[in-house]
């Protein structure tokens, strides 16, 4: 083993490859390296940044849900409040029409009733006359009692 | 190439064997003044210190520039969205060696990425060379060369020029930013004043000194023990006949850890080094 010049021509190789690896290796490799750590570090924080957006949504929309059911219970109640009041309306009426239907009737009946007595009259007055006739027959003329007859009829 | 010894040099011996294939091929000027190839490792030792071992050069900037193409190659076209098979395994790489720095290196230094980057992947690669058969490359490079003598070393991290050339790099970025961060008077402070002060600055600088220069020393020579005693035994299994093949199986499957252990151990103990140089007490 003999040292000679093969160290120097060694140690100039060896700063030509460094510095090489210094200008065209290096930089860009490692420029990739870090490029790729942002990139990920910037997903996740995306990714962060997303979870929150999607709890607020959650939140706003719970709100939402809530106030439109609250909403939706105000509106129920003030419809069956109008549906109360449209009941009572309508019996009101139909108790007013029924009252109105009442009174017709008994008119009406009244209105019989007088027809009914009228005839009822009549009816009697032909009977009493009938009766009389029966009574009277041989003794009275027929004749010389038509005058009495309807009289008798009309005062009844 | 259970055989290749007999076939290709009937005459050689088991020795002469591993010798030859622990042999570089050096360029230098010879004994009698012409420039040119060594034919034996005495006269690649005559050449003196300079010489050059084409094969580990050779190997090891192909390899360098296999690592800086392939990561050319990757990131073409590459996006931060999902990325393909080979991007993502390039990122792997990227990302170990950066967590590593983070883990590692307290200051700021554009540098310290990239060059344990290429620490860690161009040795890995050069370690990994020895798990290719040990005569595969020489004998591709000697068919080449039309020379059957040819010497040709495959593993540049077998070569101590190689590995000191490493850790002499990275010395002098230690000493680089130690005085660009602390000041040369901080810098040599350092071994004079620490630790027992300033009135014991001799025990100061026998204390310090050896340990700061024994780091690229142990840097380099922990890299080469380790491939160069892995090559030989590699070599001493090729010579044991059919038997090899589940010897070097068995004994590849163990340097598959180390190959990746060294390139890791040398590239963290680099930043280490560079952090306590950006450190001030």
């Amino acid at each position: 083993m003999n040292l000679n010049a093969t160290i120097i021509g060694q140690s100039i190789a060896f700063f030509v490859f460094v510095w090489f690896c210094m200008k065209y290796v290096w930089p860009p490799i490692t420029a990739i390296l870090e490029e790729r750590q942002k990139k990920i570090a910037d997903g996740l924080e995306a990714a962060d940044r997303a979870q929150r957006d999607l709890n607020l949504a959650q939140n706003k929309a719970a709100d939402e849900l809530r106030e439109a059911k609250q909403q939706g219970a105000e509106l129920i109640e003030q419809a069956n409040k109008r549906a109360n009041q449209i009941v009572e309306e309508a019996k009101d009426k139909a108790r007013e029409e029924g009252q109105r239907l009442i009174s017709g009737a008994k008119a009406e009946i009244e209105m019989e009733l007088q027809r009914a007595k009228e005839d009822l009259r009549a009816q009697v007055a032909a009977i009493a006359v009938a009766g009389a006739e029966k009574i009277l027959e041989s003794s009275i003329d027929q004749a010389a009692n038509e005058e009495l007859m309807k009289k008798l009829a009309s005062e009844l | 190439m259970a055989n290749s010894h007999e076939t290709v040099e009937t005459a050689q011996t088991a020795t002469e064997y591993v010798q030859h294939h622990l042999g570089f091929l050096t360029f230098g000027q010879r004994q009698d003044g012409s420039w040119g190839f060594a034919h034996s490792t005495q006269e690649a030792s005559e050449m003196g210190f300079w010489a050059i071992n084409v094969d580990s050069m050779m190997i090891s900037v192909l390899l360098g520039i296999l690592f800086i193409a392939l990561f050319r190659f990757g990131i073409k076209g590459a996006t931060s969205g999902k990325p393909g098979a080979f991007q993502n395994f390039l990122e792997i790489i990227v990302e170990f060696v950066q967590s590593n720095v983070k883990n590692s290196f307290y200051a700021k230094n554009d540098l310290i990425g990239p060059l344990a980057l290429t620490i860690f992947c161009w040795i890995f690669l050069m370690n990994a060379m020895d798990l290719v058969p040990v005569d595969w490359i020489p004998l591709l490079a000697q068919t080449i060369a039309g020379d059957s003598h040819l010497y040709f070393k495959a593993v540049p991290t077998t070569d101590l020029n190689i590995t000191l050339g490493f850790a002499i790099s990275v010395f002098f970025l230690i000493i680089f930013y130690s005085i660009k961060i602390k000041g040369l008077g901080g810098f040599l402070g350092e071994f004079a004043f620490h630790p027992f002060g300033k009135w014991a600055l001799p025990l100061n600088l026998i204390l310090e000194l050896p340990g700061f220069l024994a780091k690229p020393v142990s840097l380099a020579l922990r890299l080469y023990g380790n491939f160069f005693a892995g090559e030989v035994i590699f070599l001493v299994i090729a010579l044991v006949g059919y038997w090899q093949l589940p010897l070097h199986f068995g004994w590849a499957v163990f340097h598959i850890l180390v190959v990746t252990l060294q390139a890791y151990l040398f590239m963290m103990l680099t930043i280490v080094y560079l952090n306590q140089a950006h450190q001030t007490h």
